[in-house]
């Protein structure tokens, strides 16, 4: 029964409920380093552990915390996740610590981090919130990763920072420049709304509508 | 290593050519879904405005004469939220206190501001751009009056695409993220006035 309950986690926050196209939580600081896929892969897996991290730990304490300063604790125990992945970041790579510049300690306000906070470890174990942010934070990874594989192929020729498109292919570059990502996050939506809205089951979310900031 | 930069063309940059929204992203989740309603798109980006103003100035001040000279960057996170928190705290009580009707208007969206990327990330851009006291609130009040100009553009164009038919898969979000996509064009056009960076 566990199982198909960590199944059920995984599969709502890959597809049905996914942080991006579904719950439009989290856009804000990640969608400015989309243009480079390395920065995009350091930068969700950044998101992924700090919010599996977080709900883990909150969900831990969160008996122990009086609800009138209970935002305040969830903000700091964020922060201090996202402290260390900076500075793991500056040890291990700098150039990419460099780049991301201010985007690495704006995970904190990252809508996710607190969304899954306030959603789901306040209401279950640690184990299971630990799935539930890790899970979430790959429905991001998959769409961030989807839309820089887009940007970089065609704003820069390259993937992974490796040209793969031949000498003679002129780089577009509205996709360096941010217009293209909310574009591309709005063809997303399109997408996956279309599709789930072929699949026809009216009872799209599983999930009550969660509370949103 | 003080970027030579005026405080007045810091300000007009941080207004329009580079937009904290629109060019760097920050301050997405509550533009979308505050947008839909023209009244209170206002009363958020007024908001804003002023939180951003105030905090930028004051984490200027401790983060140069607390942070530095104790050696605390490592620090620097977790004070810049708490900076953030308790300016929304006290501005919250303050606003009540002193007029009821603009607490009805702004102070429902105070809480909100605190977890807004925007405020924080316009701190962090003034730390890593290693500003002055002058074109820290300068840039602090240009980016807050930026949002609050972006957001208002953009409720006024959802009430009028909310009359008009919309595929159904890009209803809501959807088309909105197109709106900002060229609203981002738009003000990209205004990047050969100033150039700031």
């Amino acid at each position: 029964m566990a199982k198909s309950k960590t199944a059920a986690i995984l599969k709502d926050n890959l597809w049905t409920n996914n942080p991006i196209f579904i719950q439009i939580l989290g856009i804000c600081s990640t969608l400015a380093v989309t243009n480079n896929l390395v920065n995009t892969l350091i930068m969700t897996v950044g998101v992924s552990l700090t919010t599996a991290f977080s709900s883990f730990t909150l969900a831990g304490i969160q008996k122990l915390i009086p609800r009138k300063v209970r935002m305040i604790v969830q903000v700091v125990v964020i922060s201090f996740y996202v402290i260390l992945i900076d500075i793991i970041l500056r040890a291990y790579f700098p150039d990419a610590s460099k780049q991301l510049g201010p985007y690495v300690g704006l995970i904190i306000t990252n809508c996710i981090i607190m969304g899954r906070a306030e959603a789901f470890a306040q209401a279950n174990p640690p184990g299971l919130s630990f799935w539930d942010g890790l899970t979430s934070g790959l429905g991001y990874m998959a769409v961030l990763l989807a839309i820089a594989f887009v940007r970089e192929l065609l704003g820069f020729g390259s993937l992974f920072g490796i040209k793969v498109l031949p000498e003679s292919f002129v780089p577009w570059t509205i996709m360096i420049m941010a217009p293209s990502a909310f574009f591309l996050v709005a063809m997303v939506m399109w997408w996956a709304k279309s599709v789930q809205a072929g699949k026809a089951q009216p009872k799209a979310s599983s999930k009550p509508q969660e509370a949103k900031k | 290593m003080m970027p030579l930069v005026n405080p007045f063309t810091l300000f007009f940059a941080s207004i329009f050519t580079s937009n904290i929204l629109l060019s760097n992203f920050l301050g997405m989740c509550s533009f979308i879904s505050i947008s839909k309603d023209w009244k209170s798109s206002f009363g958020l980006g007024m908001a804003v405005t002023v939180v951003m103003t105030v905090t930028t100035l004051l984490s200027w001040l401790v983060l140069h004469y607390i942070i530095m000279p104790l050696g605390l960057d490592y620090l620097s996170f977790i004070v810049f939220i708490v900076v953030i928190a308790a300016v929304v705290q006290i501005l919250e009580m303050i606003i009540d206190r002193a007029s009821p009707a603009l607490y009805m208007s702004l102070g429902i969206f105070l809480p909100l501001i605190t977890v807004n990327c925007a405020i924080l990330g316009a701190i962090l851009f003034m730390q890593i751009r290693n500003y002055g006291l002058m074109q820290s609130v300068a840039f602090g009040a240009g980016s807050g009056l930026g949002w609050w100009l972006a957001i208002m553009l953009l409720a006024a164009i959802r009430e009028r695409i909310d009359k008009n038919p919309v595929p159904a898969g890009l209803k809501g979000p959807g088309i909105t993220m197109i709106t900002i996509g060229f609203m981002a064009m738009a003000f990209i056009g205004f990047s050969g006035m100033i150039a700031v960076q």
